[in-house]
């Protein structure tokens, strides 16, 4: 704000005659905000405050996985050792790409580029399908190794890892018996976390169409720019998500 | 406004005062119009009218309780009954009745006014908060209709997720719903007190009501959703038999209560606070002073908000907390009284010296203060280890929550909607009746409410159907006093409806005070303001008004 | 503050310009994530003992700051949104801190 001498004439400020001129433009200006300014600020302080409910929403799952992993962590140890690296290094950067995109996406919209945006919302779809299509992958892995938790949840695993197979050390049984408890925070952290993606890919359908039909390329960028908010905050929740899951401890015992 | 009469209501203001021809109610006409509206203020009709009809939901399993109390054997209802009875109460005053109660209603039609500003900053996600209201609260009472659940309202585990076959999947869905709504309001009130201030509204001229909604806001943004993991939880744990709290499998029960507690225990604040928002107007319109120590009033708030999130343990003292714990946050406890006194002792300053006069929104205001105040210093005897351990799960602390929750919060929102109501509807509630409702509700809740401390003191449990009988007597009181309660409470239903038609037109400003409210027509406009204002004062300046009224005279005549 | 009318709250410093971040920035921050989750995988490999799960949250908190900063522009946001994210971390701490005090003086037993 060191400009605050021109500042107090508004009507010379740079902004200020953009946002008067886009005032007369954009129809997506509401009335009770005065200039498109304003009302771009407020909407982005919105999604903020949203995204922090996010992670207060996640934070109790996040809790629960600290206590639990704690408590029983030779249970976690072998539990995550289940989950596939391969998998899940893949989709973290497929998520990562594709919030790469969207972040091409809001530039360009911001720069007003449509054919561009168009393509950039296409391909962090594309990524964001290619990171649900693997986990559902992994989930298939997990159902058919009974170790959903629930009343088909199967131990024997980890009570004789070396009848099936791993290089494991063989858990008491009641330790055992924790694994479900690994795996129900597995689905409860990373189907939520999906849950938040199939929310996404929603959203972005929608703002497809909206985008090719240009709504978005003429100065109006606030969808754009909010739901990148969601988007990325979505694959920060991952990138915690993929350590804590998948290397508890992956070194050689 | 020279000579001070001993009531302001006859200002020539007011004798003269027509209803305006176009305002925010006859703006557009038909149902599709309020309920597609995006006004700040139709919407909080809206909720005013919904929140309402739950209240008195509520109140009549409240009623039912009390019945059932009135003797000693369980007469009227079983028992499991009688915990479905207590569990609907305590659910449907809590999330659908207290939590929204002041910020959806006072809170969204005046916070924008207060404010300058011409409505919220995302008025279609005020409209959905609505929706969501009665999405949960329709999902709640399916839960009563479907047989009711009985856990109480702090759904704990395990009894929620092993021991009860009610519908608690359910009811916690309606109360996740609820959240979302709370959210969104929370939401709302908070970018609209950054962004929409009008010019000249500097955070220090803003209403003392707009601070502790500002403050109730936070916690309902970082408190709610941790509510919704942990309800979630809970139902998985129903439907899908995981064992995040289940100790046989490895969970630990505990864990749902701090989790449910780190919400809850903050909500209790989101409830109140917004009534402290009320009482500081109200005591100071009817006082016509300024505040007493303003900014401390307005700190407090926040500071209330931040305390909340460090105490939510004292819920927990005797469920098996380490002692270590226990101690720290039975210290933090103490810490909360320290705001709450703040207020306490600004509002009592606030009148000192004052021209107090005596209108109803005065009146329960004066209820507020010494509920609240005996509320709050049981809350410290509550928080305190060794009282606790004897007190707690009795009907002290029935007693104590209910000081502050319908002592304290009721008497405020009350209050709050008898002091605006000449700006919602243009048209003044009747005076006499309604100081004669306030002076029964004042009366019959403490008949009901303070035997009850006594009753928790001898040891009597909170929860049960029925109990010994020497402790009848002091039941039989408080069930009298919830009848004298019930009829404190029929009696603003009715003459608020009946003032709608026949009560005497308000003006722009009957209690000549000195929010920007105040400052325009009754009731206003849909945009609020003709041109926007510059607000060129402090709040609850006083002279400003008294300039403002003669200036306006000399003009006028 | 009155005698202008500031409806941008052009001079508000809860308010910041609105600044487009390049796409070289963002192509940056990409090859540096993909670089820090390679990192990540390596030191899970590798026995640091208790350090490993410091270690695989050091990073994740180093990309989930690079994340926030930049593809989600809060370098370039008002102060507001900076506190506002903070806030959210900290009342998460909150939660965290203050519930272990439970869970990790449980076994100290009775004084």
């Amino acid at each position: 704000m060191d400009n605050a001498i021109v500042a107090t004439h508004p009507h010379t400020h740079e902004t200020a005659v953009a946002a008067e001129h886009e005032h007369i433009a954009l129809p997506q200006h509401r009335h009770h905000f005065e200039t498109q300014e304003q009302q771009r600020e407020a909407g982005t302080f919105g999604m903020w405050l949203f995204l922090l409910t996010e992670i207060m929403f996640f934070g109790g799952m996040f809790f629960s996985y600290l206590l639990y992993r704690n408590w029983y962590y030779d249970a976690f140890v072998v539990g995550s050792n289940q989950l596939s690296i391969p998998l899940g290094a893949a989709n973290t950067a497929i998520l990562i790409t594709s919030g790469f995109f969207m972040a091409l996406g809001v530039w360009a919209a911001e720069v007003r580029k449509k054919g561009l945006l168009v393509v950039f919302l296409i391909l962090t779809t594309l990524f964001g399908l290619a990171f649900l299509y693997i986990k559902g992958i992994e989930y298939h892995e997990k159902w058919e190794k009974h170790h959903i938790p629930g009343a088909h949840f199967d131990v024997s695993e980890f009570v004789n890892p070396q009848a099936h197979g791993l290089h494991e050390k063989p858990l008491a049984p009641d330790m055992a018996q924790k694994t479900q408890i690994f795996f129900f925070l597995y689905f409860a952290m990373t189907g939520m976390h999906a849950l938040h993606m199939i929310i996404g890919i929603g959203l972005l359908t929608w703002l497809l169409k909206r985008s090719s039909r240009g709504d978005f390329s003429s100065g109006y960028v606030a969808p754009i720019e909010n739901f990148g908010l969601y988007w990325h905050f979505v694959d920060i929740v991952w990138l915690f998500l993929f350590p804590l899951l998948y290397l508890i401890n992956r070194h050689p015992v | 406004m020279s000579a001070t009469s001993s009531t302001i209501l006859n200002l020539p203001d007011q004798r003269t005062a027509t209803l305006p021809k176009r305002n925010y109610i006859n703006n557009e006409d038909g149902l599709l119009s309020w309920l597609l509206t995006g006004d700040h203020k139709r919407i909080a009709i809206l909720y005013l009218i919904s929140i309402t009809f739950f209240f008195f939901i509520g109140g009549a399993f409240a009623g039912l309780i009390r019945l059932e109390l009135l003797t000693p054997q369980g007469d009227l209802m079983a028992s499991d009954t009688y915990n479905k009875m207590f569990s609907m109460h305590g659910i449907i005053m809590v999330f659908l009745f207290l939590v929204p109660s002041v910020p959806a209603t006072l809170g969204n039609f005046l916070m924008p006014i207060m404010l300058g500003a011409k409505d919220l900053a995302f008025p279609k996600i005020n409209l959905l908060s609505w929706y969501l209201y009665w999405l949960g609260g329709l999902v709640v009472l399916g839960a009563l209709v479907l047989g009711g659940v009985d856990t109480g309202w702090t759904f704990t585990t395990p009894l929620s997720t092993h021991y009860l076959n009610t519908h608690v999947v359910t009811a916690a869905t309606g109360v996740f719903i609820l959240g979302f709504s709370s959210i969104f309001t929370g939401l709302n009130f908070i970018v609209t007190i950054h962004r929409m201030r009008a010019p000249g509204m500097t955070w220090f001229r803003m209403p003392l009501f707009v601070w502790s909604h500002y403050a109730a806001s936070l916690l309902m943004v970082l408190g709610t959703p941790v509510l919704a993991i942990t309800l979630t939880l809970v139902a998985l744990e129903r439907l899908a038999g995981i064992g995040v709290f289940d100790p046989t499998k490895g969970g630990d029960p505990l864990l749902f209560q701090h989790l449910f507690w780190f919400y809850s225990h903050p909500a209790v604040y989101i409830m109140i606070l917004p009534g402290m928002g009320v009482i500081s107007e109200v005591i100071s319109t009817f006082s016509r002073k300024r505040v007493f120590g303003y900014t401390a009033v307005a700190f407090s708030s926040v500071a209330i908000a931040l305390f909340g999130f460090f105490v939510w343990a004292h819920h927990m003292f005797i469920m098996g907390v380490s002692n270590y714990s226990a101690l720290v946050f039975s210290l933090l406890t103490m810490l909360v009284a320290v705001p709450s006194a703040i207020k306490t002792f600004n509002w009592a300053f606030t009148m000192q010296k004052g021209s107090i006069t005596f209108e109803t929104p005065m009146l329960y205001a004066f209820g507020f203060l010494g509920l609240f105040t005996i509320g709050g210093m049981t809350g410290v005897f509550l928080g305190a280890l060794g009282m606790d351990i004897h007190l707690t799960e009795t009907y002290f602390i029935v007693a104590h929550f209910h000081f502050v929750m319908v002592g304290g919060m009721l008497m405020a929102f009350l209050s709050g909607v008898h002091f605006w109501w000449p700006k919602m509807t243009g048209r003044m509630y009747p005076e006499s009746i309604s100081k004669l409702a306030a002076v029964t509700t004042f009366i019959g809740f403490n008949l009901t409410f303070l035997p009850q401390f006594i009753l928790g003191y001898l040891g009597m449990p909170r929860r049960y159907h029925a109990y010994p009988p020497e402790f009848q007597v002091l039941n039989v009181l408080s069930t009298a006093g919830a009848t004298v309660l019930g009829v404190g409470y029929m009696l603003p239903l009715l003459y608020l409806a009946w003032s709608l038609k026949y009560g005497a037109i308000a003006g722009n400003n009957p209690w000549q005070a000195t929010g920007l409210e105040w400052q325009i027509q009754s009731p206003p406009i849909t945009e609020n303001f003709i041109e926007i204002p510059v607000m060129d004062h402090e709040a609850y300046d006083y002279e400003w008004l008294e300039h403002k009224t003669a200036q306006e005279v000399t003009t006028v005549g | 503050m009155s005698e202008f009318h500031d409806p941008s709250n052009v001079v508000n410093p809860e308010h910041a310009e609105h600044h487009i971040v390049t796409p070289f920035v963002y192509g940056m921050v990409f090859v540096t994530l993909l670089i820090f989750t390679g990192l990540t995988v390596w030191a899970a490999y590798i026995d640091l003992g208790i350090l490993n799960p410091v270690v695989a949250l050091a990073i994740a908190c180093t990309k989930a700051v690079i994340v926030i900063l930049f593809f989600m522009h809060v370098k370039y946001q008002s102060k507001l949104v900076k506190l506002t994210v903070m806030s959210g971390f900290f009342t998460f701490l909150v939660l965290i801190t203050m519930t272990l005090t439970d869970y990790v003086s449980r076994a100290w037993g009775l004084w």
